[in-house]
Formats: C-alpha cells, sequence, structure tokens
C-alpha cells in the first residue's frame, strides 16, 4: 500500500508542469559597478585586458577600425546576445505560457540597445542543424538547475566580446546561468569560441527590479556617412595601428599585460605585472 | 612518367581552383604528384606537339576528372549520409549534403533547381527533390540553373535533367517531341565553353549535362512559379561563368560558390577567376539583399558550401575577403615575393574559420591566387 502511494505521488509530480523555480519575469534596470568603464564610456582601443584571446583574435583586433561602423552595412548591428546584456542594457523578461497546459514554453527578452528580442525555449525542444541560419540572438534552450535558469545559446553570428574590434567567431556557444535573489537578477555568461579563445570567458552581469522602467523604441536606418569608394572596409593593415600603443601608456599598463591573454586573467598575473611595469 | 604526368607541367599547376589536387583522393593525389616534373619545360614542348583544339580538349578533359576526383574525394564522408532539407523561405528551399549546396524552388508550374550537387548525390537527390515537390505540384523539373561550371554543382546535371521536361513549340511543324524531353538548363555562356569542346574534340562533360540555353551579357530574366528570376553574371568571380540566382518575390538569393561560408574563395584563375571580381561580385550580392530589421533576416542567401545565410553573413566575409587581398596588394607594392608573403601569414586571423594546410583549397593556395591574381598585367 505504502509503495502504490509512493508510485502515485512520483507520478503526479512526473507530470507537473515544469513551473520557473524562481520567476525571472519583470522589468530589470542595469548596474553597471562591474567594468564601467568598459561598459558605458566603452573600451579604448588596444585593451585586452583579462581577455583569453589568441594570436589570431588579438591581429583581428589590432586590424579594427572604427570607422567600419561608419558602413550602412554595419550601422544597424544590434549586439549579439553575449553582449547586449553589456551594454546600456536595460531588460525586459517576459514568459510565454502554455494556456492550457500552463507550462512555460519560453522566457522572452527585450533589452534597449538596438531592440534585440531573444527567445529562451522552455519547451525541451532542439537546437537546429549546424546548416541553419546564426542570428545575432542565437537560438537558445533553457532549463532548472535549482532556482537557478541555465541556458544555452547556439548558431550565434559572428560577433565581439568586447566592442573595440576583439571577435567572437560565429562557433562559439554560450552558457548562462540567470538567478534571481528577490529584486537583484545576477547573469552569469560563460563563452567558449573554438576559435578566438583559448579559455571560456566568464562574466557577470547585474540588474534590480524596476517595475516603473519604460523601454522606448529603438529604430535604426542606416544611411551613407561617408562618401568611399565602392567596396571600401576601413581596416588597419598589419603593423600600423598606432592607437595600440595609447591604452597602456595612458593607464600605466605594461604593454604584455594589455595584449590580454588566458595567462592576464588570473590574479597570480599581478606578480609578473608588477616588475614590467616599472 | 606517364603520358598524363607531361601534360601539365608544374607552372600551369598553380593558382587555379581546377588545379586544388591534395584531396585523400588517390587520383588527385597523383595528379598533384605529376605536376611536380623536374623537366617542365620537355613537357610543355610535348604537349605542343598536339594540336590546339586537342590540346584544350585534354586539359578540359583533365581538369574536369580532376573535378570530379575532388567531388569524390569530398563527398566520401557523406555517401552514406542524407540530403537535409531546409526551408529558406517563400518557394525555396535548399538542399544540403549534395557536397555543393542546391535550392529547389517549387510552385504550381513545377520545379526548378539551381545546382545539382556531385554525381554520386544525384540519385539522392532527385529522391528528396520528388518527395519535397509532391506535396506542392504534380509538376516536373522544368528548369536547372547552373551557377558555375564545376562538377561539385553540376555533377547530376544529366540526370536531374533527364527526370524533367521541356515544354516548348511555336513556329514549326512536325513532331518535336525530342526538344520536351528533359528539363531546360540554363547557365553563362562560359559555363558551355568549359563543359563542351570544339567539333571534333570530345568535351569533359557528356553533351547530356550541357546547357540547353546561355546567356552572354549580365543577366537573363524569366518568370516562373509566381516570381520573377534573375541570372546576374558577375565578371571574373569564382570563375568566369558564374550567375547569382535571384528569386525576387521569395526573397533569396543562391550565390554559388562566390559566397561560401567554409572556406575563403576558392579563385579559378585557370577558369577566369579574380580576387577583384569576387569582392565586387560579393558587394554586388551587398547591393541585392535588404536586411529585414537590425542587420538579419531579409533577403537570405544560399551559399555555394555551408549553412544559410542573411546580409550580415555575407558583409562579414566581404570583411574578411577585402581585408586579406589588402594586406596582400599592400605586400606587393613593398615587393615582396610570393614566399614572403606567405611567410607573413597575412590570413592568420582568419585561418581558424577558413584555412586549411591540407585538402584541395589550402591556406596556400588561396594566398597563391590572390597574390598571383593582383599581380597579373
Amino acid at each position: 500500500m505504502r509503495f502504490r502511494l509512493l508510485v502515485g505521488l512520483a507520478t503526479v509530480m512526473l507530470t507537473l508542469p515544469a513551473f520557473a523555480q524562481v520567476d525571472p519575469s519583470g522589468e530589470w534596470a542595469p548596474r553597471f559597478h562591474e567594468d564601467q568603464p568598459e561598459r558605458i564610456p566603452g573600451p579604448e582601443i588596444g585593451d585586452y585586458l583579462g581577455l583569453p584571446i589568441n594570436d589570431a583574435a588579438r591581429l583581428r583586433a589590432d586590424s579594427w577600425d572604427a570607422s567600419l561602423l561608419t558602413l550602412p552595412e554595419h550601422q544597424c548591428k544590434p549586439h549579439p546576445a553575449d553582449y547586449s546584456p553589456r551594454g546600456p542594457a536595460n531588460l525586459r523578461i517576459t514568459k510565454e505560457v502554455d494556456k492550457e497546459s500552463q507550462e512555460i514554453i519560453a522566457f522572452h527578452t527585450h533589452i534597449s540597445w538596438q531592440a534585440p528580442e531573444r527567445t529562451i525555449w522552455m519547451d525541451g525542444r532542439e537546437h537546429p542543424p549546424d546548416y541553419a541560419a546564426h542570428t545575432w540572438q542565437g537560438f537558445s534552450t533553457g532549463k532548472w538547475e535549482g532556482d537557478t535558469l541555465t541556458v544555452t545559446t547556439t548558431h550565434l553570428k559572428a560577433g565581439w566580446i568586447r566592442r573595440n574590434g576583439v571577435p567572437r567567431s560565429d562557433r562559439a556557444t554560450l552558457t548562462e546561468h540567470w538567478i534571481r535573489h528577490g529584486d537583484y537578477l545576477t547573469l552569469i555568461s560563460i563563452i567558449n569560441d573554438p576559435v578566438y579563445l583559448t579559455e571560456p570567458f566568464i562574466r557577470t552581469t547585474n540588474w534590480i527590479l524596476d517595475p516603473r522602467q519604460q523601454i522606448t523604441p529603438y529604430p535604426c536606418d542606416a544611411v551613407v556617412e561617408i562618401e568611399r569608394p565602392k567596396g571600401t572596409v576601413p581596416h588597419h593593415l598589419p603593423g600600423t595601428n598606432k592607437f595600440l600603443s595609447e591604452f597602456p601608456k595612458k593607464y600605466g599598463i605594461p604593454e604584455t599585460a594589455a595584449r590580454g591573454g588566458a595567462e592576464t586573467t588570473y590574479p597570480e598575473y599581478q606578480t609578473k605585472m608588477r616588475p614590467a611595469a616599472k | 612518367m606517364s603520358d598524363r604526368q607531361v601534360l601539365f607541367p608544374s607552372s600551369q599547376r598553380r593558382g587555379g581552383c581546377a588545379e586544388r589536387s591534395e584531396g585523400a583522393d588517390g587520383v588527385v593525389s597523383s595528379a598533384t604528384h605529376f605536376g611536380r616534373t623536374d623537366h617542365p619545360g620537355a613537357s610543355a614542348w610535348r604537349l605542343s606537339r598536339l594540336p590546339s583544339s586537342a590540346r584544350r580538349g585534354i586539359r578540359a578533359v583533365f581538369y574536369s576528372l580532376l573535378w570530379l576526383g575532388l567531388s569524390t574525394g569530398l563527398i566520401r564522408a557523406q555517401q552514406n549520409s542524407e540530403i537535409h532539407v531546409l526551408h529558406v523561405q517563400g518557394n525555396v528551399y535548399m538542399l544540403v549534403g549534395a557536397v555543393g549546396n542546391i535550392a529547389v524552388q517549387a510552385g504550381n508550374d513545377g520545379v526548378l533547381l539551381v545546382d545539382t550537387g556531385a554525381a554520386q548525390m544525384t540519385d539522392q537527390v532527385l529522391a528528396t527533390v520528388k518527395q519535397l515537390a509532391k506535396p506542392i505540384t504534380n509538376r516536373p523539373i522544368r528548369y536547372i540553373i547552373n551557377t558555375h561550371f564545376h562538377p561539385d554543382h553540376t555533377a547530376g546535371n544529366e540526370k536531374l535533367r533527364a527526370a524533367g521536361t521541356t515544354i516548348t513549340g511555336g513556329n514549326v511543324a512536325g513532331n518535336i517531341s525530342d526538344a520536351t524531353e528533359g528539363a531546360a538548363l540554363f547557365a553563362h555562356e562560359n559555363v558551355m565553353k568549359r563543359m563542351s569542346a570544339p567539333t571534333g574534340s570530345e568535351g569533359p562533360r557528356p553533351s547530356g549535362a550541357w546547357p540547353t540555353d546561355t546567356y552572354f551579357g549580365d543577366k537573363k530574366e524569366f518568370f516562373f512559379n509566381g516570381e520573377a528570376i534573375q541570372l546576374l553574371h558577375p565578371n571574373s568571380a569564382h570563375t568566369d561563368g558564374d550567375s547569382i540566382v535571384f528569386f525576387r518575390r521569395s526573397d533569396v538569393i543562391s550565390a554559388g560558390d562566390i559566397f561560401m561560408t567554409t572556406s575563403y574563395p576558392i579563385i579559378d584563375l585557370r577558369n577566369g577567376g579574380s580576387i577583384n571580381g569576387v569582392i565586387d561580385a560579393l558587394n554586388f550580392i551587398l547591393d541585392l539583399t535588404i536586411p529585414a530589421e537590425k542587420q538579419e533576416g531579409g533577403t537570405m542567401v544560399i551559399p555555394g558550401h555551408g549553412r544559410l545565410s542573411d546580409e550580415a553573413d555575407v558583409v562579414e566575409y566581404r570583411d574578411m575577403v577585402t581585408i586579406i587581398r589588402d594586406r596582400i596588394r599592400d605586400m606587393i607594392k613593398k615587393g615582396m615575393t610570393l614566399e614572403q608573403v606567405k611567410a607573413a601569414k597575412p590570413t592568420r586571423d582568419y585561418d581558424p574559420i577558413y584555412g586549411s594546410t591540407s585538402g584541395f583549397w589550402t591556406t596556400d593556395m588561396f594566398v597563391e591566387a590572390v597574390y598571383k591574381s593582383l599581380s597579373a598585367k
């Protein structure tokens, strides 16, 4: 009899809809206490501090010219899913619930800058095949791990991990852990990029609940800002970017540290940096 | 040294995409080998003893065989795999798994294919097309378009064309039923030149694989399944016979090998390709594409190889090709030799994505093709 009760109880529990453990839905205002200089004024040219990048990423970043963003075809790009929480990122999270079963089908996010819309599927669907199109927000599926919403994202378009030209390839995957503590929301994001990173790149970002938040529309209309010969792509030829040395000089940082790399992301690197800074 | 070996002195082997010769396939490897003759002059002399039409024919046959060999090597891993179907938008679908991607447009009027894939995959392609078209139309394959002549995109021409029908007629009398046999096959006239041979010579491809209708100039237009279709010819890009196919209502472009997400652009110098032509063609594709919102969606682009794309993906690729072209051009201006340019690794920031040290189109071959294309007078 006791066994039957247990089986019955287990059956009922297993057939319950997958409700959100701690619902992250709401209007969230960003907090910039982490990485403020990089996130709001924006990173300086040649600042690769703390990025576990390889030589290929370094050369692409060295070659990057901000004038690229004046080309019409570059003007309306939104930040990709892994970067958009880092910018001016007023965030709205809504949930989509199946009317009949009351199961959560998906969470949807909307971020203020360039208004990227993202869907995190919660209904167990598979990711698309590798020949499907990639998008700025990628294809995301989520699952609950305790009270943490863990999200896996694939099919991202080629993007950037710092908006001074440090690249992130379209082969990268993004793992996120969304954690809500009352009125605070923390995102831990982990980027794995077999092309440009030698180690997973981990960042945290925080928001505070703001029920009065109003996110305005963000239309974008590409225009010709500078007349150039057709097909011009602004970039620096290798060894010619004279701006690279400005950042380490300005802050008294050894040039080797400014070049980034996995080693520079660990506290032990400080002991190595001190003599180099003298 | 065999007869085949003496036909292709090393000076003729380098640079063009038809010379890609380092595939896993044994036939292809041997082609690489016999190019490394110690006596290129003697080889050229023996070839020169043949009449020019025969030389052209032999060369064409050889390079087509080489391409077929490459296709064979490339698809070896895919022989047991399926052809995958991805609905792009509107009437257009993308078939993946036949080595080169295939676009299918299906509607009330019948079926249109852009490219036909590698030979060994033809039966699977045909079965997939029939299955795909069955709920859409009871009419057959009516048109095939070739984006260029390489066999990884055209080896299925004969069989797939034979499965179709052409509607024809006009000011003729008598029985013209022969003319209805097989689908119409459209391509730029330079595709015909590469597939056929002058009278009296054997063409590199059987006549059943040749285009039935060619165009010259920069475009051909027609209307099928309720939408305008444009074949747009860029000068001297991947080859000299490329067509970009634009389905205007579905808002889908089939780019052929001008755009690929899997490798550096293949520049078939021997068959009229050029680096600046590839860049011009990529910019031309960007003139046609219009993103729906925030640089995403809208006009979709089917690459010759790789995943479905949109304007932003073509922009990424165009930027990469342009930056590498600019670097190599700068090195040439500085007087650097090809070996010095290769040693400087002008592609090293993109190599983890598009580069290769083995296979039929290596990074070195790409750099060499760009160098030679820019150095050509």
